[in-house]
Parts: C-alpha cells; structure tokens; sequence
C-alpha cells in the first residue's frame, strides 16, 4: 500500500472523530512514514511498518473519551440550533406578553411592600410631629391661663411619643427587612441571569 | 503487566527520550526500541496525554522541505521524571524484600 491510500483509508477509519482531531492523526503518520522514508525504507516498507489502519483506528477510538467519538453535528453545544431559535422568534406574541405580565405582578407586589413601609415612616413622624405640637399647645395654654387644657395637650403628647417609640422598632425591623430581601432576590436574579451556582442562603 | 501501571512507564519513558534534546516521534520510537518496542498509535495517544497535562510541548519545524514536529519537555516533565526515580526506588526494595522472603522457601 502507499502513503496516499494508507492516510485516506485512515482517514475515512477515523471519520467519526473531529474534523481537527482527523488532521492532526494523519499528519502525525504521514510524519513517521516520511521518516521511516528518509532512513533508506521504501514508501511500501514504511507504510507497512506503521501497522494496520485497523489497529490505529481502534486504539484512536479507545482513547476518545465518548463525547468526542460521535460526529460533529451531534456533539451538544450550549447555544441554541436554529429550531430553537425560530420557536422563540414565532412564540414571541405569547411569551413575551406572559412573561412581561408576570413581571409587572412581582414588581406590583414589591412597590406595594415599599409602600406599606414608607407609611409606618409617615405615620411615626406624625406621631413625632403630635408629640411637638402637643407639647406646645400646652405650654400656650399654660401661658395663656388655660391649666386644665394645657396637662390634657401633655398627655396627649406623652400618648403621642410612647406610640412613637413603640412603632419605631417596627419601622426599622420593616426596612431591614425590606433591604434584606431585596438584596437576595438580587444576588439570585444576578446569579440566574451569570448562571452560577446560587451559593448565597 | 498491569495496564495503568505500563501506561504510567511508557509516558516516563517518552519523557526520558526528550530529556536531554528535543525529539520527534520517530526518533523517539528509534531510540526507546532497545528497551521496549513501541507502536505509532501507541506514541500518538501518549504523547497526547503528555501535552494536554503539559509534561511537553510541541513546536513544528520545517526539515527537507516538510514539517515535523518536536516535543520538548516542559519543567512539570522534568518534575515528573524526579518523582519516577523517587517512587521507584521504594518499589525496587519492596521487590528486593519479596525476592529474599521467597528464596526461603
């Protein structure tokens, strides 16, 4: 057999692997049997010397691990094939307003969370604002020769604050709550969106 | 002999015949020949794992008006070399002591 047959019987042996790992095979025995030619042998004796096409294509596909031994078009690749993409092209009308709608809803419910917070914050300054008031109006109505009044705005005012006090710790427990939860959704959405490994919880 | 441990031989071995200058394959078989008989596709698969781990790496080189390759070993190679002589000093005594346990009977 010559050079030219043996490397396209090869090459048709080795026609499961890829196209590079093909290329680099047959240049690897062409090298050895243009050395074994240097050195004096004929094309047919280094041809020979290099053993049977069967035996090198049955150590190449021992020694491919199983993924790479099935022709190329098969080998999966993260990116989308085109019949993917056109289903995601011709699903757009459905999806797209399913999913914005869904979105909209998880925004809707966040903002309303946001909300109810920023309330308990309005109703403590006006319990603080109460408090000021109160005690100011007592202190006219004492000025003012109004007792009895001016001891009913201190208490008042004493009512106001120890609301105030009280609704404070919710406040701040709410807020922090809020921003927790707002940074892990974030992390999460971001590690989706990388996909990586949710690692945080 | 046990596959994975000849494997492991043979890839000491291809390492030793670029050692000292770089090689190719051929010449490498050439020079291996005397102590074992190496076929192509049995030097293509090791020499491929050794590059891939990067015991070795490959230049090509124009000779006669051709290309050839040349392996030449990388530092990690030559660390593997020391690690062989290491390892195998331990073999040869324990061979030694079941060689001497042996005649006794």
């Amino acid at each position: 057999m010559n050079k030219a047959t043996f490397l396209e019987e090869l090459r048709n042996g080795l026609s499961g692997l890829s196209q590079e790992d093909i290329n680099e095979r047959i240049a690897f025995y062409a090298e050895m049997i243009d050395d074994r030619m240097e050195e004096g042998y004929s094309e047919e004796e280094a041809v020979a010397g290099i053993g049977s096409v069967s035996r090198i294509v049955s150590q190449a596909i021992a020694d491919t691990p199983p993924i790479k031994s099935v022709p190329e078009p098969v080998t999966s690749k993260r990116s989308l094939r085109g019949g993917e993409i056109a289903l995601l092209i011709l699903g757009f009308p459905l999806w797209f307003p399913l999913l914005a709608a869904f979105g909209a809803v998880v925004l809707s419910l966040y903002i309303v969370v946001w909300v109810l917070i920023i309330a308990l914050w309005v109703i403590e300054i006006s319990l603080w604002v109460g408090t000021l008031g109160g005690l100011a109006a007592a202190v006219v109505d004492y000025v003012q020769g109004f007792p009895l009044a001016g001891t009913a705005m201190v208490g008042a005012a004493l009512f106001c604050a120890g609301l105030a006090l009280f609704l404070l710790f919710g406040c701040i427990a709410a807020s922090k709550g809020i921003v927790w939860l707002t940074k892990k959704t974030g992390l999460w959405l971001k590690n989706r969106l990388t996909g990586k490994e949710n690692t945080s919880k | 002999m046990d596959a994975q441990l000849k494997r492991g031989l043979l890839e000491v071995c291809v390492l030793a015949a670029i050692k000292n200058a770089d090689s190719y394959g051929y010449k490498i078989i050439k020079d291996l020949k005397p102590y074992i008989e190496l076929s192509e596709s049995t030097l293509y698969t090791i020499l491929k794992r050794l590059e891939n781990a990067k015991l070795l790496t490959v230049r090509s080189a124009e000779h006669d008006g051709r290309l050839r390759k040349y392996y030449h070993i990388t530092q990690k190679g030559l660390q593997r070399i020391d690690a062989f002589k290491t390892e195998w000093k331990e073999v040869i005594s324990l061979y030694q002591f079941v060689i001497k346990e042996d005649s006794y009977e």
